[in-house]
């Protein structure tokens, strides 16, 4: 099993640990890392359980979005022919696994949140719905793609180290047709959705953008994120960064508050592995308030502001 | 410009939990009103937008799917787009992603473009992997997550959602871009766009008329097979309380049990 | 929609996706702030430039004028929709449409119908219709406000009551005795010297919706003001049944916002260990609502399926308005019970329903005049001379 590696400041993500980890679990795991601090990238992956690890420092994969990173892989994929070629679902890997699946005509599997091997070959679940988990498998030979989950599976340090192999990529000259004019990183005050200790997430009970300075203000007195669904976020009531769900945001925090989410499917999926799920809708069918811990039938509007202040009563005496 | 913008119905996401038929393993759409899908609107929004910018474009809204997905193309239509075509055909039924877009790529070569545009995912299927795919088999670059786009001549801006920030992106056409939920608020379709597209045309391909036989798409052209379909673990409930006034205090005071305050 | 009797199986699938691309307009551009609009006495006048895109503005006048030539079930179904959000916004796009729009689309000189028209249906310019005097609605006849002849002009005098829109328009139709005691009708644009339309401040109905009189003093006009194509009171007239024939499908709009409001809080409100809707009486208002709601939006699409094949009559059209307006104030008297005291604040949208109701039960021919029209019609008798 392969693992396609991202890393930030020669640092493997944390996603890409849980992958490496996951994929150790059922024999040999390689890892492929390209770009700037490959390498050292690499050799934190071995601690985590990679065996084999691919590598090309060539500066290019870090100029040119997925096309150069496509070319690299179809041609390392070719001539070794892995069985299984993992990657996570975040904004750059799914670039560049859906053209190399599309390259070399792979069998693909997304969302997974739990690979087991059988006899020889691969079982992947992915969630359908809330309810229902589907077992896959890719049919008709060659390397299977398969995206992974942020979360879906745990990081294990294990102290290893991994064999180091350095490759040439060889991207095309067709590569470099995006030309990234001007890369911006947006500080987000506060801490990260992905990593913050308590979530408060609004979603279209709240009734108008505007409520959402209570879900700010709540979530600052708590030091934690705000959040919001997916519906929220196409109504373009909230940034994209916000949205937590099957796609946007895998949370796992402490306490997750949710205020006027119903608890669709897609959200669900990036939120129910909280530790703690406070609910508050006024619809009592609301599926979400099923996987709450603490659920309230009632107008969120309402009880927010008294919450605040209550927090706040409770913070000074 | 030519602007071929693809487009889905999808079972409302809005009309309850979707379900599945545990024979067929496919989404139940009987009884689900089906729509033009939320994500497809915003990208056909951005489409529009950048065709209304200036200099002489057409959008075309391009949809696969069985015939009553001609009610997304007529949204599409009423909505502003110029022309509508559909890809349809019974062995198009089961088809997985690469199916899906060998299919729609087929299509938008014979349709000619420019610049094609998408959503990032589809409201029901999630996979995010149809418009990267799309873009290899057309050989074109492929923009992602795209939520401000301009053109200047035959080169286009973008400026792309990255997981710290943004980056801005410059590529000559043709291209693909796939654009960001929530980028763009989608217009209400005017009276005159609706009158507008019951006049209108729909163009029709089926896998002969692109080319296709049956191991590019469809069911048994589909390489992920779903073997068994189990229930998902489910979390434990908890309490659920009507708020009669105290539902505030008892939820600070879940928060200090928990420590979080 | 509310739609016991599968009326939407009559319909064309454009006056579907018409209907629903003003339903989604109301949910997300209404309903979020009409409450706030109308408690704070706002009319929200930022929608008129979407109202204007969407093409709602006198949405059944031909295309050639820069409207959207719909059908007028569609016409109707649009109404429905707008007053689904709010009784003062369907009034809003009634007066711009059916009292402004269509005197001068029916009446007016083509130099008329080309300057006006094609901005008033893109809502840049806002109309209002001035026909009502302070001594009494519903006998137009006995107007008092003049257009005395004044060279090749006009000089009108007069004064003009519960003018919807009447502060914020750009034009109004004026409807003026001449020298020879006949009615006539005049474009007056408002900025003309002696035209003035205070605003009336005091009600407590169709708070989100702006009146006004219209004060005339020496507020002289040109010839090209006069709408040339009518005399007499057959003018105004003509243009109300087209507003009552709007109204009586907007009040099953309300209908709609008040049952389902009603239905979904007796379903989760309990007493006595129950949801209220398993209670017998409540049933029985929920079922009531729900037969006139269906009655009406079948006798509403019959009425427009007429119109359309220019058979309907202004008597059917005073049966419609009578009989849906009625029917729709009761069900919010209704609601408000089943509410209980929750039926009495702005929270929820019954009480404000019931009370716009209120003015669309007396506004464009009260009931008891829509009575005596059906009534001398059936009788040969009349009881309104």
């Amino acid at each position: 099993m392969w693992v396609y590696g991202e890393s930030r400041d020669g640092q493997p993500t944390p996603v890409t640990l849980e992958l490496v980890s996951q994929a150790s679990a059922s024999g040999d795991a390689t890892v492929v890392f390209l770009g700037a601090g490959a390498a050292g990238a690499a050799a934190v992956a071995g601690e985590y359980g990679a065996a084999h690890a691919l590598v090309d420092e060539n500066p290019v994969y870090d100029q040119y979005l997925a096309l150069p990173a496509v070319d690299a892989l179809a041609s390392l994929v070719a001539a070794r022919q892995p069985d299984l070629l993992l990657f996570a679902t975040t904004y750059d890997s799914r670039d560049v696994a859906s053209r190399l699946a599309a390259r070399l005509g792979c069998g693909v599997v997304s969302n997974a949140t739990g690979i087991e091997a059988v006899d020889g070959g691969y079982r992947v679940l992915t969630p359908w719905g809330s309810e229902t988990v589907a077992v896959c498998e890719v049919t008709g030979g060659g390397t299977a793609i398969v995206l992974a989950r942020p979360k879906a599976f745990t990081a294990t340090h294990t102290g290893g180290s991994c064999a180091v192999e350095q490759f040439t990529g060889q991207p095309g000259a067709g590569a470099q047709a995006v030309q990234i004019v001007e890369t911006v990183e947006e500080v987000a005050e506060g801490p990260s959705l992905a990593d913050a200790k308590v979530v408060v997430s609004g979603g279209r009970g709240l009734g108008k953008p505007e409520n959402f300075t209570l879900i700010e203000e709540l979530a600052d007195l708590l030091g934690g994120a705000t959040g919001a669904t997916r519906a929220v976020v196409d109504a373009g009531w909230r940034p994209y960064a916000e949205q937590v769900g099957q796609t946007g945001v895998t949370v796992k925090p402490d306490v997750y508050l949710a205020w006027g989410i119903s608890g669709a499917i897609q959200h669900l999926a990036g939120m129910k592995n909280a530790k703690a799920i406070v609910a508050v809708n006024r619809d009592p069918d609301a599926p979400l308030l099923r996987n709450a811990d603490l659920g309230v039938v009632g107008d969120a509007l309402k009880i927010l502001p008294q919450l605040i202040d209550e927090v706040k009563r409770r913070r000074n005496g | 410009m030519r602007i071929v913008v693809c487009v889905k119905q999808v079972p409302d996401p809005n009309a309850g939990v979707a379900r599945i038929d545990p024979g067929t393993k496919r989404l139940v759409r009987d009884g689900v009103p089906n729509i033009l899908d939320p994500g497809v609107e915003v990208a056909l929004e951005a489409a529009l937008q950048l065709a209304e910018a200036g200099g002489d474009n057409t959008v075309t809204a391009l949809a696969m799917g069985p015939e009553s997905a001609t009610e997304a193309l007529r949204r599409a239509l009423a909505m502003g787009a110029h022309e509508a075509a559909l890809v349809t055909d019974p062995g198009l039924a089961g088809s997985d992603t690469l199916g899906t877009a060998r299919a729609l790529a087929a299509a938008i070569k014979q349709v000619g473009f420019d610049l094609v545009v998408c959503a990032t995912e589809s409201t029901d299927g999630y996979s995010g992997m149809v418009p990267g795919m799309v873009a290899e088999l057309l050989g074109v670059p492929h923009l992602s997550f795209i939520r401000q786009l301009s053109a200047t001549g035959d080169a286009i801006t973008a400026q792309r959602v990255t997981a710290h920030g943004y980056q801005t992106l410059r590529c000559a056409l043709p291209a693909l871009v796939a654009i960001a939920s929530g980028s763009h608020e989608p217009r209400y379709p005017a009276l005159r766009g609706i009158m507008a597209a019951k006049r209108k045309q729909i163009a029709t391909y089926d896998l002969a008329a692109l080319g296709l036989g049956a191991a590019d798409a469809g069911e048994a052209g589909a390489r992920e097979r779903v073997l068994a379909l189990q229930p998902a673990e489910q979390r434990s409930a908890g309490a659920v309380i009507e708020d009669d006034g105290t539902a505030a205090a008892r939820i600070a005071d879940f928060l200090q049990q928990r420590g979080v305050l | 929609m509310l739609d016991f009797f599968a009326v939407e199986s009559l319909l064309t699938p454009e006056q579907i996706a018409i209907r629903d691309t003003v339903r989604e307009f109301v949910d997300g551009e209404v309903l979020p702030g009409i409450r706030e609009w109308w408690d704070n006495y706002t009319f929200p006048l930022h929608l008129k430039n979407t109202i204007g895109e969407l093409g709602l503005f006198g949405a059944n006048l031909p295309e050639e004028y820069g409207c959207a030539g719909v059908d007028n079930v569609a016409y109707g179904l649009i109404q429905y929709e707008l007053e689904r959000g709010d009784s003062g916004l369907r009034s809003f796009t009634s007066v711009q449409g059916s009292l402004v729009m269509y005197p001068i689309y029916a009446y007016g000189s083509e130099a008329q119908k080309r300057r006006y028209l094609p901005e008033l249906a893109a809502g840049r310019l806002v109309g209002c219709f001035g026909l009502t005097e302070s001594d009494g609605g519903s006998d137009p006849g006995a107007m008092r406000t003049r257009a005395r002849k004044d060279g090749d002009g006009w000089v009108l005098n007069g004064a003009k009551m519960w003018i919807t829109n009447s502060p914020i328009a750009d034009i109004a139709i004026v409807w003026a005795k001449d020298d020879e005691n006949v009615v006539r009708g005049f474009i007056v644009p408002t900025g003309t010297p002696g035209f003035s339309a205070p605003e009336i401040t005091s009600k407590m109905s169709m708070r989100a919706s702006i009146t006004g009189e219209i004060v005339l003093a020496d507020c002289r006009v040109g010839p090209e003001a006069l709408l040339p194509g009518v005399a007499g009171l057959k003018g105004p007239l003509g243009c109300l049944t087209q507003a009552r024939y709007g109204i009586a499908w907007g009040a099953l709009g309300a209908l709609e916002a008040v049952y389902t409001t009603a239905r979904d809080y007796a379903a989760t409100r309990t007493t006595f260990g129950k949801p209220i809707a398993a209670r017998q009486l409540v049933q029985d208002k929920l079922v009531r609502m729900v037969t006139d709601h269906s009655l009406g939006l079948l006798l509403a699409h019959q009425l427009g399926a007429l119109k359309d094949a220019k058979r309907m009559t202004f008597t059917q059209v005073s049966l419609a308005k009578r009989n849906n307006v009625r029917v729709a104030l009761n069900g919010a008297r209704l609601a408000r019970e089943i509410l209980g005291g929750n039926g009495i604040t702005t929270e929820y949208p019954v009480i404000r329903h019931m009370l716009n109701l209120e003015t669309v039960d007396t506004y464009e021919g009260t009931h008891d005049i829509h009575t005596l029209i059906v009534g001398r019609d059936i009788t040969g008798e009349g009881a309104l001379e």
